[in-house]
Formats: C-alpha cells, sequence, structure tokens
C-alpha cells in the first residue's frame, strides 16, 4: 500500500513551516553534508535530525517505518566497501580470498552509511509532514514556479491511489476473460510486463480526459490565475534554511577541527 | 510530420507529461524496494546491477518522444524523482538532484536535433546521454570510496549501455506500442495509424 | 444567458472514416433547456464537446459552423460549463472545496470572492460535507454532486450536462437533477443528454432528436415531438414515455442451484450476505450507491477471495474442480463456468480491436476458429456493432463500449453470467436487444445475476431481486 498522508501533528512548529522553506533547508543541508566522506559530520548531523525530529511533530516510530529501505542500502554499501574499496590503508582485520577487510575500509564504510542516513532523514521528514497541495502552491507564489506545470503536476499526484486501485481492477479482469499465467514464471513474467502496460495506457487515457476535464474549467484560459490559499514565506522560513545551513556547516567545521575531513572533491 | 508547430505546452502536454511520471514514480518506488533486495544477488559484481539502472531513465526518453516538446525530457524526469520522494523513496531529496541532472541528458540530445527528429537513433542518443547523466552524477556523489578500476569505470560504462538499451531503444518502442492503442492521438507520436 | 447556432455542423474524428456528426442545424436561444436525444453513437457527447470547445482541432475534421454567442466555442470557453458522465476524471484537486476553487483561480476570479463563492455553490448542489473533506472519500453521487459545484461555481451561461446521473443509484439521480434545477438561473441556458426521458422531462422545454445519419430528426415542445413522432422514435431507439417494455420472465420454474453464498462478506465493503444462484433463473441485486453490490458480483465471479464466509459451486458447475472455491480456479475454465461484466467497461478490455476483443474469450476456451467467427459476427449484429468491428474498444462512445463488455461474457456462453450494470447508457433498441440476449441465455438453462439501477430491467427480466442496505447490516431477499 502506498501512503500519501502527511504523517505530523500538524501543530508542531516546524512543520507548519513554508513547504518550499523546508525542501530549501532539506537541500541547503544535504548539500553542505556532501563534501565530506568522513563519519564525523554525518554523525553530528544525524544527532541534530533526531533531536529536532519533535518540532517536525514525527514521531521516531514513524519515522523508522519509512526509513527501513535505508538500511538494506546499507548492507549493499558494506558489500561493495569490502569488494571495491579504494582506500585498502591501515591494519588488516580480515583476509579471506579476495576479501581484504582494513580499518580504513571500516571507516569508510561508515562514513558512506551514516553520510546516507543523514542525507536522507531531512528528505523523509520534508515530505512526511508536507502535504503535497500545500507544496504546489508554496512553489508557485514564493518559489515562482510556473503555475501550470506545478497544478498539472499536483492533478496527476492525485492519480496515485488510483493506479493502485487500478492495476487490481486490470489484474481481475484478465482473469475474467480467461487469461492468467498458473505457476509459470515466464507467464508470470509477461502477465505483468502486459498488466503494466494496460496501466500505462490507462494513465494517460485518464490523463488525457482529465486535461479536457481542466480546460473546460478554463486552466487554459490564458488569464492571470488568482490563489484561492495563500502561502507565506515569513521570517520564520528564512531562519530554518540559515538554520539548516549553519547546522551542516558547524558538523563540517567540527570533523574539520577533529581531522576527520575527508573531501569530496580532490 | 515531426515536431507540432508551437513550442507552447497545451494542458494535455502538461497532464500527459505528469502522468507519465506519475506512473514511473510509483514504479521507481516499487524498484526502489526490488534495488535492495537485489543487492545481495549482485554482490559477486555489484557494478552489473547498474544494468537494471536504464529503467530509472525511461520517463525522460519517453516523455520527450511523446511530448516533443523543449523541456519535456527534464520536466517528467525530475517530476518522477519528486514523486518517488514524495511516496518515501530512500534516496529523499538527493534523488530530485539526480533526476534534474538524468533529464538534462535527454534533453540535450533531443536539442542537438532541434526537436524535430524522433526516430530510432535520436532515442538511443537520448538514452545515452540521460545515463551519461546519470554515470557522472553516481561517479562523483555515489561511488567516490570505490576503486576506480574494478568498479567506479565499469559501473559507469554500464550505466550508460543499460540506459540506451532499456531507456533510449526501450522508450522507442514503448512509445509505438502506446501509439498503437490509440491513447497517443493527441500527439504527434500518435497520428499515422489506419482508418477504421 | 447564452445562445448557440450550429449550421451544417459535422465532425469526424481522427482515425474513423464515418461522420460521428453531420449537417446539423439548430438554434438555441438564451434561456431555452433542451434535452438532446439520439440512438446510442448518435453524437450527442460529441456535439455536446464541441460546444464546449473541447474538439482540439488536430483530433479530427470538422465541417460547418457552431457559434456560442457569436463566438467560436473555443473562444467562449467562459460561458461554457459542462458536466460529464464520470466524475473520477473530472475532479482535479484533492480537497473538495479546492476543486471548486480551481475553476475560480483559473478565470482570475479576485480572492476575496473565491471562498464566498465556493459555499455557495456548495450550497447550491447540496454538498453535504465541509470545504476539506478529501475528494477521494466520497461517493459516486457526491463526486458527481462536487463537479456539478465545481461547474455551477463558474456561473455558465450554457451549462451542458452528459448522461450526469448514470451509475447512480434513483435516489442519487433525484438528488443530482433536484441539484440542477435548483442551481439554474432563470437565464441560463442548459442542454442535457439522457437517455431515460421520463425522469428528465421536468427539467427541460424542448426536445432535440438527433439522426444517427446526419442531421436533426425531430425538434420542438416535449409533447409535441412525443405526440407526432413518438412511435417513430421509438423504433428508432428513443426512451419515449409510455412505451413500456415487453416482459420477458422465465416460463420454466428454475433449475438446480449453481452457486450458494453463505455469510460472504469483504469488512468495510461488503456485509456479510447469503444468497443462492439457480440455472435458468435471473437475479437481480439491488441497493444504494456503496452497498457493496459490485464487490458481491467480483465475489461471486470468483474474482476476489472472500473476506469471511464461502462460495461454493455445484458439482454441475464446478466441474473437475468440485473441492476448490471459484477463486482458485484456473482462469480459462473460470470463463467457461463463470463469466463476468465488470460495471466499469474499460476495466476489461484486452485487446486493440472489437473484433479481437470478442474472439479472445472463444478462442481462450478452445473453441475452432469457424464457431469462433459465427459467434463473433452473431453478436456484433445483434448489439449493432458491426460497423465498429476494427475500431479500438476505449474510442467507442459509453453505450458502444457498455455493450461490447456484456457482448465479450456473452461470446462464451458461461453457465453462470454476472454483470455489473449491465443496461446503462443504452438507447431503447440496444436495451431491448441486451434483454433479449439475457433473456435467451438464462431461457437455454444458463445462471444469471445483474447488479442494476434499472428498475425498468429488473421489471422487464428478474425473477427474484435481492437487496443490499448500505447500513452494512446485510441483505434482505
Ligand atoms: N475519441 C474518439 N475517437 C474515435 N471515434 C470516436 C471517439 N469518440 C466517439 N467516437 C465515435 O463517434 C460516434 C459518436 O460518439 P458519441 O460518443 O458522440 O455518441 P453518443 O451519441 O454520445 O452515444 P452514447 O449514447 O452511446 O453515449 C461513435 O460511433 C463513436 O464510436
Ligand atoms: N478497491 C476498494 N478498496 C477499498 N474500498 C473499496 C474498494 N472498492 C470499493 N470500495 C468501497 O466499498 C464500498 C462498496 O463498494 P461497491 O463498489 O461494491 O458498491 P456498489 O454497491 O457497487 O456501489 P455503486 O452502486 O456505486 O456501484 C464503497 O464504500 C466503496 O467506496
Ligand atoms: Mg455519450
Ligand atoms: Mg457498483
Amino acid at each position: 500500500m502506498i501512503n500519501l498522508e502527511p504523517v505530523a501533528a500538524p501543530g508542531a512548529p516546524l512543520a507548519r513551516r513554508n513547504p518550499v522553506a523546508k525542501l530549501a533547508a532539506a537541500m541547503v543541508f544535504t548539500l553542505i553534508l556532501v563534501a565530506t566522506l568522513d563519519p564525523v559530520a554525518p554523525a553530528v548531523a544525524i544527532a541534530v535530525e533526531l533531536a529536532v525530529l519533535p518540532l517536525f511533530g514525527v514521531r521516531y516510530r514513524v519515522l523508522a517505518r519509512r526509513a527501513w529501505p535505508l538500511l538494506a542500502g546499507a548492507v549493499g554499501i558494506l558489500v561493495t566497501l569490502v569488494l571495491f574499496a579504494a582506500d585498502r590503508s591501515g591494519p588488516v582485520l580480515l583476509q579471506a580470498g579476495p576479501v581484504l577487510v582494513t580499518e580504513g575500509v571500516l571507516v569508510t564504510a561508515l562514513g558512506l552509511v551514516l553520510r546516507m542516513l543523514a542525507v536522507a532523514l531531512p528528505g523523509i521528514v520534508v515530505f512526511a509532514t508536507t502535504d503535497p497541495t500545500d507544496l504546489a502552491d508554496a512553489l508557485i507564489q514564493n518559489a515562482k514556479a510556473p503555475a501550470r506545470f506545478a497544478i498539472g503536476a499536483l492533478a496527476a499526484f492525485r492519480m496515485v491511489p488510483l493506479l493502485e486501485q487500478e492495476w487490481r481492477m486490470i489484474s481481475m479482469a484478465r482473469r475474467a476473460r480467461g487469461v492468467d499465467a498458473g505457476r509459470n514464471p515466464v507467464a508470470k513474467l509477461r502477465l505483468f510486463g502486459s498488466t503494466a502496460f494496460t496501466l500505462l495506457v490507462g494513465a494517460i487515457r485518464r490523463g488525457t480526459r482529465l486535461a479536457v476535464a481542466m480546460d473546460a474549467r478554463g486552466f487554459d484560459a490564458g488569464t492571470p490565475r488568482t490563489v484561492a490559499r495563500r502561502q507565506r514565506f515569513v521570517l520564520a522560513d528564512t531562519l530554518l534554511i540559515i538554520g539548516a545551513a549553519l547546522t551542516a556547516g558547524a558538523a563540517l567545521t567540527l570533523s574539520v577541527l577533529l581531522g576527520t575531513f575527508r573531501p569530496l572533491i580532490g | 510530420m515531426n515536431h507540432t508547430d508551437s513550442n507552447r505546452w497545451r494542458t494535455v502536454d502538461i497532464v500527459v507529461a505528469s502522468v507519465i511520471a506519475v506512473a514511473f514514480g510509483v514504479v521507481f518506488w516499487a524498484w526502489g524496494l526490488l534495488w535492495s533486495a537485489t543487492d545481495a544477488a549482485f554482490a559477486f559484481f555489484p557494478p552489473a546491477q547498474a544494468v537494471l539502472y536504464g529503467v530509472w531513465l525511461v520517463p525522460a526518453v519517453l516523455a520527450g518522444l511523446i511530448i516533443r516538446k523543449p523541456g519535456a525530457a527534464l520536466y517528467c524526469e525530475t517530476v518522477a524523482a519528486i514523486i518517488s520522494a514524495l511516496l518515501g523513496s530512500q534516496w529523499a531529496s538527493i534523488v530530485i538532484l539526480q533526476g534534474l541532472m538524468q533529464g538534462i541528458g535527454a534533453e540535450l540530445a533531443f536539442a542537438a536535433f532541434r526537436y524535430r527528429s524522433f526516430r530510432l537513433p535520436v532515442a538511443a542518443l537520448a538514452g545515452a546521454l540521460t545515463g551519461l547523466g546519470a554515470a557522472i552524477f553516481d561517479f562523483v556523489y555515489w561511488n567516490k570510496a570505490y576503486d576506480f578500476a574494478s568498479y567506479r569505470l565499469p559501473y559507469a560504462l554500464i550505466t550508460i549501455v543499460s540506459a540506451t538499451i532499456v531507456a533510449g531503444l526501450g522508450a522507442h518502442v514503448l512509445t509505438r506500442a502506446l501509439a498503437n492503442t490509440g491513447v497517443l492521438d493527441r500527439f504527434p507520436a500518435g497520428r499515422d495509424r489506419a482508418l477504421v | 444567458m447564452s445562445g448557440l447556432v450550429l449550421r451544417g455542423f459535422g465532425w469526424r474524428h481522427g482515425g474513423r472514416k464515418r461522420w460521428a456528426l453531420r449537417g446539423v442545424d439548430l438554434r438555441v436561444e438564451s434561456g431555452e433547456r433542451v434535452l438532446l436525444l439520439g440512438p446510442s453513437g448518435a453524437g450527442k457527447s460529441t456535439l455536446l464537446a464541441a460546444l464546449a470547445g473541447l474538439l482540439p482541432e488536430d483530433s479530427g475534421e470538422q465541417e460547418g459552423g457552431v457559434e456560442i454567442d457569436g463566438l467560436d466555442p473555443r473562444k467562449a470557453r467562459e460561458r461554457v460549463g459542462i458536466l460529464f458522465q464520470d466524475p473520477q476524471t473530472q475532479l482535479v484537486m484533492a480537497r473538495s472545496g479546492d476543486d471548486v476553487a480551481f475553476g475560480l483561480e483559473n478565470r482570475g476570479v479576485p480572492a476575496g470572492e473565491i471562498w464566498p463563492r465556493v459555499d455557495e455553490a456548495l450550497h447550491r448542489v447540496g454538498f453535504p460535507y465541509p470545504r476539506d473533506r478529501p475528494t477521494a472519500a466520497l461517493s459516486g453521487g457526491e463526486q458527481q454532486r462536487l463537479a456539478l459545484a465545481g461547474t455551477l461555481a463558474l456561473r455558465p451561461g450554457l451549462l451542458l450536462l452528459d448522461e450526469p446521473t448514470a451509475n447512480l443509484d434513483p435516489a442519487g439521480a433525484a438528488l443530482i437533477r433536484q441539484a440542477v434545477a435548483n442551481a439554474l438561473d432563470a437565464d441560463t441556458t442548459m442542454i442535457l443528454v439522457e437517455h431515460r426521458v421520463t425522469e428528465a422531462l421536468p427539467l427541460v422545454d424542448r426536445v432535440v432528436v438527433l439522426e444517427p445519419g446526419g442531421g436533426v430528426r425531430a425538434d420542438g415542445p416535449p409533447a409535441a415531438v412525443f405526440a407526432a413522432h413518438g412511435d417513430a422514435l421509438a423504433a428508432a431507439g428513443v426512451w419515449i414515455p409510455g412505451h413500456v417494455a415487453p416482459p420477458r420472465h422465465a416460463t420454466t420454474p428454475p433449475g438446480d442451484v449453481l452457486l450458494t453464498a453463505e455469510r460472504l462478506g469483504l469488512p468495510p465493503r461488503l456485509a456479510s450476505t447469503d444468497l443462492r444462484v439457480r440455472a435458468g433463473e435471473a437475479l437481480a441485486v439491488l441497493g444504494p450507491n456503496g452497498a457493496g453490490k459490485s464487490t458481491l458480483a467480483l465475489l461471486l465471479g470468483g474474482l476476489l477471495p472472500p473476506g469471511t464466509g464461502t462460495v461454493t459451486a455445484s458439482a454441475e458447475l464446478a466441474g473437475r474442480d468440485a473441492r476448490t472455491p471459484p477463486h482458485r480456479w484456473r482462469a480459462p475454465a473460470l470463463v467457461r463456468r463463470i463469466g463476468s461484466v465488470f460495471q466499469d467497461p474499460e476495466h476489461q478490455f484486452v485487446t486493440a480491436t472489437v473484433r479481437d476483443e470478442l474472439a479472445l474469450g472463444p478462442r481462450r476456451t478452445g473453441q475452432p476458429e469457424t464457431a469462433v467467427t459465427a459467434t463473433v459476427d452473431e453478436l456484433l449484429h445483434r448489439l449493432r456493432l458491426d460497423r465498429l468491428a476494427g475500431a479500438n474498444p476505449y474510442t467507442l462512445s459509453g453505450g458502444e463500449a457498455r455493450r461490447l463488455s456484456v457482448a465479450t461474457a456473452l461470446a462464451t456462453a458461461p453457465r453462470l453470467l454476472i454483470c455489473d450494470e449491465p443496461t446503462f447508457g443504452q438507447d431503447r433498441r440496444t436495451w431491448l436487444e441486451l434483454v433479449d440476449l439475457l433473456a435467451e441465455l438464462r431461457d437455454a438453462g444458463h445462471g444469471l445475476v445483474t447488479v442494476t439501477h434499472d428498475e425498468d430491467f429488473v421489471a422487464a427480466l428478474a425473477d427474484r431481486t435481492l437487496t443490499l442496505d448500505r447500513s452494512a447490516a446485510g441483505a434482505s431477499s
């Protein structure tokens, strides 16, 4: 099941911030943070992220549920590094055939895993606390995104749950028409492919009709649109972005001071 | 008839490009789970995982081939990335940058032909260039810590090959198949069919 | 407050040789209320789309002229509001109030005026929820009322309604008609397309009948038109008030039980229900929107696993699979035993042409090619789809698509046929043909379950009815 509802407590002080500000803050934060490959800076960043989580009204359990695929990613990083690390300095910890694990490898792995978590969490938090309609409104009003495109994308986004339902209907319809795969895996794959294709066809067809309905209500009238829902970008929103930049900067500074800093480029 | 008379996007262009992005955003979301699940299977030679990469890049080329307007490839790939972030991708806001990089690749290919040719070689080029965009991003951002000769280079090359085949040729075949169903009647890509 | 003129108007859809409409001359004055009639496929929906300026120049070929207040309809869009049959594809936003506001924003209505106008429109159609109600949480009828509010908020001079009550239960349809009646200002022009004339008559003061070959067949005040052309129109397929359909009830007592449902349910979509279906008997399932009728149909059709209770097929129906419930049967075996017709016809199309669509089922059950061709040709002819044999199923008109989906199930002549709303959107002629086909199937000893809101259909064909109620408390026979 795909869940589209925002999961935050609506009154939480940071969840209420302008969606564009939240998105910008997350971007700034991650962009500064990715400048290094060491474990210290991301560790600090994760600590800060977890500490401000209650201000976004997100419970730790909810975050864990959304973030679990990251763990699989962490395993992948570990395996890949053990086999393909560029830096194999430091005392050897384990050697078995092609597998050579040194302290350097482990430190790099730790750095990468922490970095992945540190850059992923802000995005998860922002999207989990943002209503898509508000995001589109804010993109139009505060980030000067073209309105036709933002609204068009929003209208299409509303189809996500419909597409999920459609998938089930298509599968049932094939069965009702005498088409099934039985236990043959190749037939299963082909049926999956043809169902996915039908879904895409149906989605485009719906999109075409939706566009007609939108035009019928003046979407392409050419008159300048007015806005029914005001999105405000206030001082607190600017401060959120600055705060994100400062925090990430502080994490980097700390790592430089401790001598662990390893620049991404260079 | 290869290109539309005006470069202004009609509503149907915007909505259908967005719908393609949404459909693939859902696919990405499922694909992301699959990607993580295949980590173990690809452990013997992780760069080979990049073979699967092409699927991520299909919307860029597909939207370019169907909509045939400047910006279609870039818009669609970026929206698909945003949607997969909204659905809760494990790569979160970084995928938006990634989507931009990948979209620019395909966009350049279509722009190089001044949005007038959408035949197979152009589609393949668009696929290759999205793959290049993706490969550059990953080369610098994700794969920095890995060995150059045994990992970073093969990974980048496989990404480009995968993108050319799956995203480039695949999107071309898909566009043809879609046109045959009649859903593309409002687009130049769907115009040439027999009368009934 | 808008008038319209059509002069020799015609339209041919891209990809079609035939003109959907041709040689239509019509003049409608400001404030008139017109009921637009015509057999299925006569071009009614196409005409409304033309008036709304929604036929893009690049999607077909036009002939003659059409003007709204002297303007090209593509330039006069702000004077026209249109409501389609399917509310799902008309709603744009996630929250109800936002959706009504959408059109106002597009037209540049000052921000301060938007919400008062939204509230007024919602009030006019009797929308029962607050503005922030998610559109996805509304029933079909409620969505349709919301879509009507979104149209009315724009204060159109010309309101176009294309079968706005299809798929609604009788009470919901009455509510929509009431909402339209209340919402129209004295000077609003309206054109309504509706197959069921009787219910629509109180809303209109003029009737226009389209001739399928081209042109207008009859035009004038309802009473005059029906008095002058009643019989001829009825023969051509128009539903004329007072022309009742001949009943087709079973003449022999029903045979053995084919399928038994015991405490069958799927919470929260369907509450526990008991029923038996017999050979040679037509059972009609009735009930308000959202009662779970379609869910029941899918469960009986072996397409959904039951949430609670059981579905048991008789030995005669189940054949080799007597020990397993229908939802476990392999698909090719299922289609020969239990056929299903979905509520939304488009859900069911698998191939690219009408002919292939009809041939698919018989081929899957292994019939020889000559038999397949014979079956397909007969169905094409009887349901008046022959000239569309090569068309893509998704380009059919509403009524044509419905007939095709019923025909695909009839093609395999299953022992038990389950149809969800088989008759909606049909003109009188195709309706009678459908009733005949279903009656023949039943009289040949097959079982028939139909989910329907169509009271005429129940009166004509049903041997027994089952009514589900929304309270989720269960069913009564
Ligand atoms: N998009 C399309 N592409 C090709 N042909 C079409 C398309 N839409 C409609 N047609 C054809 O045009 C003809 C008129 O269709 P239209 O939908 O206007 O009929 P209608 O009078 O509304 O019928 P119904 O009562 O069944 O809804 C039909 O034969 C239909 O198959
Ligand atoms: N796939 C689904 N997932 C969850 N809920 C559903 C699904 N399909 C239907 N429902 C809900 O289950 C209830 C019963 O739906 P169903 O479609 O069976 O009603 P119905 O009696 O056929 O109504 P109608 O007359 O409008 O066709 C409704 O409240 C509906 O919103
Ligand atoms: Mg119609
Ligand atoms: Mg139903």
